[in-house]
């Protein structure tokens, strides 16, 4: 599925390893429970959760991790925004988040504002739709995890 | 889009002024749900997706039509405003407006291809339905006599105004898996029913003079009430947001998300207890960085100077001027002893608007009387206005020699009832006459019980009487909490109603013991006389009914309701 990055579709250099298909070559996601199986490989390792999942039980991984892909359920489930966050600001992880499963266009701001890199989005989205509605709102007045907003709280950010 | 024609606000009241920054906000979150609504006109949102987008901009579907829910941020207003709000009734409602519990104003009847345009009307008065509904922070409540009342430590609205701009659009929190509701109050004297929200925050100073914040939480309506728990006693001021972040962020993670009735906070704090809440807040703040999420005194000092206390005149014999109007008239007499409160300005006192006249629909405000509210506002109370979570109005801010005048000029506007906090001061919620979640019928019910209780209270005098009416469990009209509450329920398809009696919302919070079985709709009025003859004949000198009911308890009321059947 297409890959959102900065609001435009861009390729995707990583594969998603399968249940219990044999590992793809190259930079592969994995899910949690199989990550140990990818682990030794010299090749970038990337993590699939579900928003579910406490990040802490990543802590061990991270150092050797360059993606963490979080899966969203239902859209109205925010449960993947303080994950996002917590990686940032607790963990200092420094590589890719991607966000995937039912993300809409009004959550991109937000996701990204918490520290998310990257979106997937359906077949066939325009990533225009993406772009504007990551724009509408150009004011916040809340601290942030993006490079773009490191303002103090309830400074507010002008775009 | 055109620039906004902004209507001046009077030049006193002290309602929190936008700057150009606030207004681009609004005026793009208003292009953004524009944005919305047109993709769920043109099919490219499904109901499922726009429902959350809809409700966080106070757009519900009821049972006839769409409602509008419009923030009063903290219950704080100005003439300009309240002028606003009328004309919004008038040219996209039916002529009313619906003020609620929740210190918000709801428009019943209004079309979703219309809500752009009302929200840029509401805009050029800097006002916006922004979270008053969805699964996200809400406005923030607080004590309707903020700034008057004397015995306030420090102002609750500067506190509330910092919530409201922090939990605006939170990037992290605005997709909970339940509605959030937090309350702030500045005195000891509990007026805002703290305990029954998710936070309720209460202002104290220390040693030094310095504000802190004793919090409670987990406390909710609904079918499980629950009163909120202290967790801290005395958060400093710089940490306040520090510590409002660290609790959704524990709540957001685990707070329960498949089942609606679960999913409230009060939930979370129960099923993992207090201590094991607090526990869990404590971790995250050990792992919060402190600067970015520091309350900086500056940022507090220039919120403060929006609150700034207006020019008081000296009080020049107020009192006796106002003395010798209650001589002359004792109807006055009634209305200044129930509907004012002391003012901590001397010659000075904040005066309550009835919106619940005897047999009348509490808290509906036809757009004529909000007009004449406003004009009365300016000219006896430097413009500025409350909304009470007992869905009335306030006045913070009258001369003691004005309070006869504004009285008359309430009464014109058929708005003199003599009855805060009074057995007819009954909050009730839309009910089954609106609302698509209802079992039963409030309004009505309200309006049947009003006229008893109101020929009780000529005859017997009731004194301080809170009752309170929900057409169906979610507890929208707090009665849990009501000295009698009554709650609509299904009966085998009919509507019927149980009584609930002891509740109390304040500092003696509790949540009021069902009575028995439930009472129809031809049945329920006579059952609360009953239970109020049952009060007058067993009550001591001076007992309210709450006290004579915690002194002798259920027996003898259920006796009265109960025994002849
Ligand atoms: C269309 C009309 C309305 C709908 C659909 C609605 C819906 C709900 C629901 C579902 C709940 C239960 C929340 C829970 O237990 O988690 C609730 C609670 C509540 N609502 Fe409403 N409501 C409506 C109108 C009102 C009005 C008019 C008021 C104020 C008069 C109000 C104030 C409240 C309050 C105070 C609570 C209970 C406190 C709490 O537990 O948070 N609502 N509402
Ligand atoms: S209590 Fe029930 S009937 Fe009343 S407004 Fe709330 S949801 Fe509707």
């Amino acid at each position: 599925m297409p890959l959102l990055e900065d609001g435009r579709l861009v390729p995707d250099a990583w594969v998603s390893a399968t249940e219990d298909a044999p590992l793809p070559e190259g930079a592969v996601i994995m899910p949690l429970d199989r990550l140990e199986q990818a682990a030794t490989r010299n090749a970038p390792l990337g993590v699939s959760i579900g928003n579910d999942v406490s990040v802490e039980a990543l802590a061990p991984w991270l150092p050797r991790l360059s993606l963490v892909q979080v899966v969203v359920p239902k859209s109205k489930d925010g449960r993947a925004f303080s994950q996002i966050r917590a990686l940032r600001e607790y963990h200092g992880f420094a590589g890719e988040i991607r966000v995937a499963g039912h993300v809409i266009p009004d959550h991109y701001a937000m996701l990204l504002r918490c520290g998310a890199s990257t979106v997937v989005v359906p077949d066939g989205a325009d990533p225009a739709v993406w772009e504007a509605s990551r724009h509408v709102v150009s004011i916040a007045y809340q601290h942030a995890q993006s490079a773009e907003t490191p303002l103090a709280l309830l400074r507010r950010k002008v775009a | 889009m055109p620039e906004a024609p902004f209507l001046r606000p009077p030049e006193h009241a002290r309602t929190y002024r936008y700057d150009a920054v606030d207004r681009a906000f609004l005026a793009q979150r208003i292009a953004e749900f524009r944005g919305q609504v047109q993709r769920r006109l043109a099919g490219e949102l499904t109901e499922d997706e726009f429902k959350p987008l809809r409700l966080m901009n106070g757009l519900y579907l009821q049972l006839h039509a769409y409602m509008l829910r419009v923030a009063i941020p903290y219950g704080v207003l100005n003439a300009t405003q309240l002028r606003q709000l009328a004309y919004v009734a008038r040219r996209w409602d039916r002529g009313w407006g619906h003020f609620t519990t929740r210190q918000n104003i709801q428009f019943n009847w209004t079309k979703l291809i219309d809500t752009p345009e009302m929200l840029e009307a509401l805009a050029a008065v800097d006002m916006h339905a922004i979270q008053t509904s969805g699964n996200c922070i809400r406005n923030t409540t607080t004590d309707e006599f903020a700034g008057a009342a004397p015995d306030e430590v420090a102002d609750p609205r500067v506190y509330a105004e910092i919530l409201r701009q922090w939990s605006s659009l939170h990037p992290e929190f605005t997709w909970l898996p339940r509605k959030f509701k937090i309350a702030v109050r500045g005195a000891e004297e509990d007026r805002i029913a703290s305990r029954t929200h998710d936070v309720a925050v209460q202002l104290k100073r220390d040693a030094a003079g310095a504000v802190g914040f004793t919090i409670h939480v987990g406390g909710g309506m609904g079918r499980t009430p629950i009163l909120a728990q202290p967790i801290f006693d005395f958060v400093p001021e710089a940490e306040f947001l520090r510590v409002m972040e660290a609790i959704l962020r524990v709540y957001n993670a685990l707070g329960q998300r498949e089942n609606i009735y679960r999913a409230r906070i009060k939930i979370l704090v129960r099923d993992l207890g207090r201590d094991g809440f607090l526990d869990l807040v404590n971790a995250e703040l050990a792992r919060m960085p402190v600067e970015p999420y520091r309350l900086a005194p500056e940022i507090v000092q220039a919120i403060r100077a929006h609150f700034a206390p207006p020019p008081f005149a000296p009080a020049n014999g107020g009192a006796a001027a106002l003395e010798r109007a209650t001589a002359a008239d004792a109807d006055f007499a009634d209305w200044v002893r129930l509907n004012t409160r002391p003012h901590r300005q001397p010659g000075y006192a904040s005066a309550v608007i009835s919106l619940k006249p005897v047999g009348g629909i509490p808290g509906d405000a036809m757009a004529e009387q909000m007009e004449a509210v406003a004009e009365l506002a300016e000219r006896h109370g430097f413009g500025e206005l409350r909304v009470s979570h007992t869905q009335n109005l306030v006045l913070p801010h009258v001369q003691l020699k004005d309070l006869h005048a504004l009285w008359q000029g309430l009464r014109a506007a058929g708005l003199g009832t003599a009855n805060f906090g009074q057995g007819t001061d009954i909050i009730a919620c839309p009910g089954l006459d609106y609302c698509a979640l209802a079992n039963a019928r409030s309004i009505p019910i309200s309006q049947q019980i009003s006229e008893r209780v109101d020929a009780l209270d000529r005859a017997h005098g009731l004194g301080e009487l809170q009752i309170k009416i929900s057409g169906c469990i979610n507890a929208c009209g707090h009665h849990h909490v009501a000295h009698i509450g009554i709650l609509g329920v299904d009966k085998h398809g009919a509507e019927a109603y149980q009584i609930t009696l002891g509740g109390a919302p304040g500092n003696d919070a509790a949540i009021g013991e069902l009575i028995g079985p439930s009472f129809s709709y031809d049945a329920v009025a006579g059952a609360v006389e009953t239970i109020l003859r049952t009060h007058i004949a067993q009550r001591q000198p001076g007992e309210r009914f709450l006290d004579t009911y915690r002194r002798i308890g259920q027996a003898p009321f259920k006796e009265a309701l109960y025994a002849a059947a």
